[in-house]
C-alpha cells in the first residue's frame, strides 16, 4: 500500500490503472507502476509537452520502451481560419492564411495568392518585380523555418547549442523581413496580383549583408552536428520512410526527398518563375532522422544561392512595378512608411480628398468591398519548407472567397508518424516528429 | 422623371446579386494532356460514361465530376494504370442552393512518374452524406477524410476510424458547412458598434 502523492494521484477504471503525473515524486509513481502485472503501459505525451514540437498530443502504447502503436491527437489550435477567410475579402485573405504554418507565412500568402491569381486569370499579368520579390522572400523564409526546424530538432533530442546558433541565424532573416515587410512573421505582404509594397532603400545592401553573415554562420551548426557521433547515433536509422510509404501516405517535401526522390515542385512544376533560377535539387538515400537533417542543411546554402540571383535580378528591375497594371485590383496606392510611422501614401491621400472624386470612390469601392473574383475553382501548389502546399479556391464570382482550403504538409505528414515511430524505442519518437517538422498552426489551422 | 425609384436606396449597394455560373461540361480537344489523361481512362475503364459525369476543363484544370458509388474503381484505375500515385487529400465544399447534391468533396491527384495534376470532383445529397472512402487506396486520405467529415458531415463508407479531428469529439454540428454560422458578438469601442462578421453587410 502507497501513501497517496499529491502530485501523482491514480485511480481504478474499467481500463486498467490510471496515474496522473504532474510532477513531484517520480520515486512513489514508478514503484506504483512496477507493482501493476500489466506489461502494456499506454502514456499520454502532450498535447503540452516540449518536445511534441507544439501542441501535438501522441498516445503511446509501450511495453517496456517499446512503442508497440502510435496515436496523434490534434486539433489543439484549431482556430478555423478557413471559415473565417468566407466573411473577409479577397485581400484580406492573405491575413487569415498567413498565421496557418505560422513558420512560412511568405509561403501560405503566396499559395492563396497564386490559386487566387489563377481564379482572376491574371497569373502572366503579375509584374516580374513581384514575383522576384516572392521567390527571394520565400526562399528567405525557407532559410528561417529550416532554422527553426533544425535548432528545436536538435534542442528535442538533447543538443542546447545548435539551437542558439540557429536562432541567431533566423534573427538575420527576421530582421530582413522586418525591413521589408514592417513585420517579423504574419506580414500579409503578398498579396493577390503581387506584393504590398516595394522594397525599401538599403534593402539591396541588408540583404547581401545577411547572405553573407549566414554562409558563415550557417558552419556552426553544420560542424556541430554533421559526423557528431551523439548525433548520428540519435538519428541514423531513426524514423525510417521509404518511398513507398511516403507516396501511398501522401508525404512530400524533405521526407519524401531523403528517400531519394528528387521530387521540389520548384524544379518539375515552377511557379513564380523558379525555372530562371540555378539551384539543385536537395535529396539524401538513407530514409531516415538523419538524412531529413542533412537535406535541412544543404537546402539553406540552395536557398542561399537563390536569394542572390534575387537580388541581382531585383537591382536590374529597380523601380518597375511590383503590383498588377489593373486598378480594379490592385490596391489604390502604393502604401510607404510615413514620418509618423503609419503606412499611408501622402500623396495618394492628397488625391483621394482634395483633387478626385472618383479616386475617392474607386478607393472607398476596392478597399471595402474588394474586387469580385470569377465564379469557378481552382488548386495552386508550392514548395514550402515542409512539402506541398496546396491552396483550393472556389469563388462564387463574389467579392469573398466561397470556400478556402489549405493542403498543408504538417496535416498531411503527421500521419506518418505511427509508421516511422511503432516498433522503435519512446525517445526516438521525439526525433522522428521532429524529422517531419510538424508545425501545429498548419496542422490545426 | 427625377428622384429616387423603389427603396430610394443611392449608396450604390441596391442588394445586387452576381449568380454563379457553374461550368458546363467542357468540349474536346481539351488541350495539354488532359486529352490523353481522359483517352487513357476511357480504355482502361470501360464504364467511363457512365461512372464520369462531367468532364470540366477551366482555369487550365481538369476536374472529372464522378458518381460516388464508381469513385473507389476509378480511383484504383488512376492509381494503378494512369499513375497517379498521390492524392492530395480531399477537401468539401458546401453548395446548399444545389438541391440534391449539396456536398461537394474534391480530391486533387498528382502523378510523379508523368508530372500530371487532376482533379476529382464527387456531390452527394444532404440528406444522405455517403462518399466511399479511398484510404484502401491511397492511405494519406485517412485524416483529410476525417477532417472533411468533421467540418462537412459527408460520411466516407469503409474508413477505418471516421471520427472528428479538429473539432472535440462531443461537438455538435459541421463548422464548415454555410448553415452553420460563423458566430462572434458586436464590438463597441469609442461608442460605435462593429457587428460580427457574420451581420455586416455583404456584397455578394
Amino acid at each position: 500500500m502507497t501513501t497517496f502523492d499529491p502530485y501523482a494521484p491514480s485511480r481504478e477504471t474499467t481500463e486498467g490503472k490510471v496515474f496522473s503525473v504532474t510532477g513531484g515524486d517520480w520515486d512513489s509513481l514508478v514503484q506504483e507502476i512496477g507493482a501493476t502485472k500489466e506489461e502494456r503501459v499506454v502514456v499520454n505525451m502532450g498535447p503540452q509537452h516540449p518536445s511534441t514540437h507544439g501542441v501535438l498530443r501522441l498516445v503511446l502504447e509501450l511495453e517496456g520502451e517499446t512503442i508497440t502503436e502510435v496515436r496523434c491527437g490534434i486539433g489543439y489550435l484549431h482556430t478555423g481560419i478557413e471559415k473565417n477567410i468566407e466573411f473577409r475579402n479577397w485581400t484580406q485573405g492573405t491575413t487569415f492564411v498567413t498565421r496557418m504554418d505560422y513558420l512560412s507565412p511568405l509561403h501560405n500568402e503566396t499559395a492563396y495568392c497564386l490559386a487566387v491569381e489563377k481564379l482572376l486569370g491574371i497569373t502572366n499579368d503579375v509584374p516580374e518585380r513581384a514575383s522576384v520579390i516572392r521567390v527571394m522572400m520565400m526562399e528567405l523564409n525557407r532559410i528561417s523555418s529550416h532554422m527553426v526546424a533544425l535548432g528545436t530538432g536538435a534542442l528535442e533530442l538533447g543538443a542546447m547549442g545548435p539551437m542558439f546558433f540557429a536562432f541567431r541565424d533566423r534573427e538575420t532573416v527576421l530582421e530582413i523581413f522586418e525591413m521589408i515587410t514592417g513585420l517579423r512573421m504574419n506580414m500579409a505582404y503578398v498579396r493577390p496580383g503581387g506584393v504590398q509594397q516595394d522594397l525599401p532603400d538599403g534593402a539591396y545592401t541588408k540583404i547581401r549583408e545577411g547572405v553573407k553573415l549566414m554562409r558563415k554562420n550557417f558552419k556552426d551548426n553544420a560542424t556541430l552536428l554533421i559526423g557528431n557521433s551523439i548525433w548520428m547515433k540519435r538519428t541514423q536509422g531513426i524514423g525510417y520512410l521509404d518511398l513507398a510509404g511516403c507516396t501511398t501516405l501522401g508525404i512530400t517535401g524533405p521526407v519524401l526527398r531523403s528517400t531519394g526522390m528528387p521530387w521540389d515542385l520548384r524544379k518539375v512544376q515552377p511557379y513564380c518563375g523558379y525555372e530562371n533560377y540555378n539551384f539543385d535539387v536537395v535529396t539524401a538515400d538513407t530514409c531516415d532522422v538523419y538524412g531529413r537533417f542533412l537535406i535541412r542543411m544543404n537546402e539553406l546554402e540552395q536557398s542561399l544561392r537563390i536569394v542572390e540571383q534575387c537580388v541581382d535580378k531585383l537591382e536590374k528591375l529597380h523601380g518597375a512595378p511590383v503590383m498588377v497594371a489593373d486598378k480594379k485590383i490592385a490596391w489604390p496606392a502604393q502604401l510607404a512608411l510615413g514620418g509618423d510611422g503609419l503606412g499611408n501614401s501622402l500623396d495618394h491621400i492628397r488625391e483621394i480628398m482634395g483633387t478626385s472624386m472618383e479616386s475617392l470612390i474607386h478607393h472607398f469601392k476596392l478597399v471595402t468591398e474588394g474586387f469580385r473574383v470569377p465564379a469557378g475553382q481552382a488548386y495552386a501548389a508550392i514548395e514550402s519548407p515542409r512539402g506541398e502546399l496546396g491552396a483550393s479556391i472556389v469563388s462564387d464570382g463574389g467579392t469573398r472567397p466561397y470556400r478556402v482550403h489549405f493542403r498543408e504538409p504538417s496535416f498531411n505528414n503527421l500521419q506518418a508518424t505511427p509508421a516511422m515511430s511503432e516498433g522503435g524505442m519512446v525517445a526516438d519518437i521525439v526525433a522522428a516528429v521532429a524529422s517531419i517538422d510538424p508545425v501545429m498552426g498548419g496542422v490545426d489551422r | 422623371m427625377f428622384g429616387p425609384k423603389g427603396t430610394g436606396d443611392t449608396s450604390g449597394y441596391g442588394g445586387l446579386v452576381a449568380k454563379a455560373a457553374t461550368a458546363g461540361s467542357s468540349e474536346r480537344p481539351y488541350g495539354g494532356y488532359f486529352d490523353e489523361v481522359t483517352d487513357n481512362l476511357e480504355r482502361a475503364y470501360p464504364e467511363f460514361s457512365d461512372a464520369i459525369e462531367r468532364v470540366v476543363i477551366d482555369r487550365g484544370e481538369l476536374t472529372l465530376h464522378i458518381k460516388a458509388e464508381k469513385l473507389v474503381e476509378v480511383a484504383f484505375v488512376l492509381r494503378d494504370v494512369l499513375k497517379f500515385e498521390m492524392c492530395m487529400g480531399v477537401n468539401g465544399v458546401h453548395y446548399p442552393e444545389q438541391t440534391g447534391r449539396e456536398l461537394h468533396a474534391v480530391y486533387p491527384l498528382l502523378s510523379m512518374t508523368k508530372n500530371q495534376r487532376i482533379r476529382l470532383e464527387v456531390s452527394v445529397a444532404d440528406l444522405h452524406p455517403h462518399i466511399p472512402s479511398v484510404v484502401e487506396v491511397w492511405a494519406g486520405n485517412n485524416w483529410h477524410e476525417r477532417e472533411t467529415f468533421d467540418m462537412f458531415g459527408i460520411i466516407f463508407d469503409g474508413h477505418p476510424g471516421l471520427t472528428r479531428i479538429l473539432m472535440p469529439d462531443d461537438w455538435k454540428g459541421h463548422p464548415q458547412r454555410k448553415d452553420y454560422a460563423l458566430g462572434g458578438i458586436p464590438v463597441e469601442y469609442k461608442g460605435a458598434t462593429t457587428p460580427p462578421p457574420n451581420d455586416r453587410r455583404s456584397y455578394k
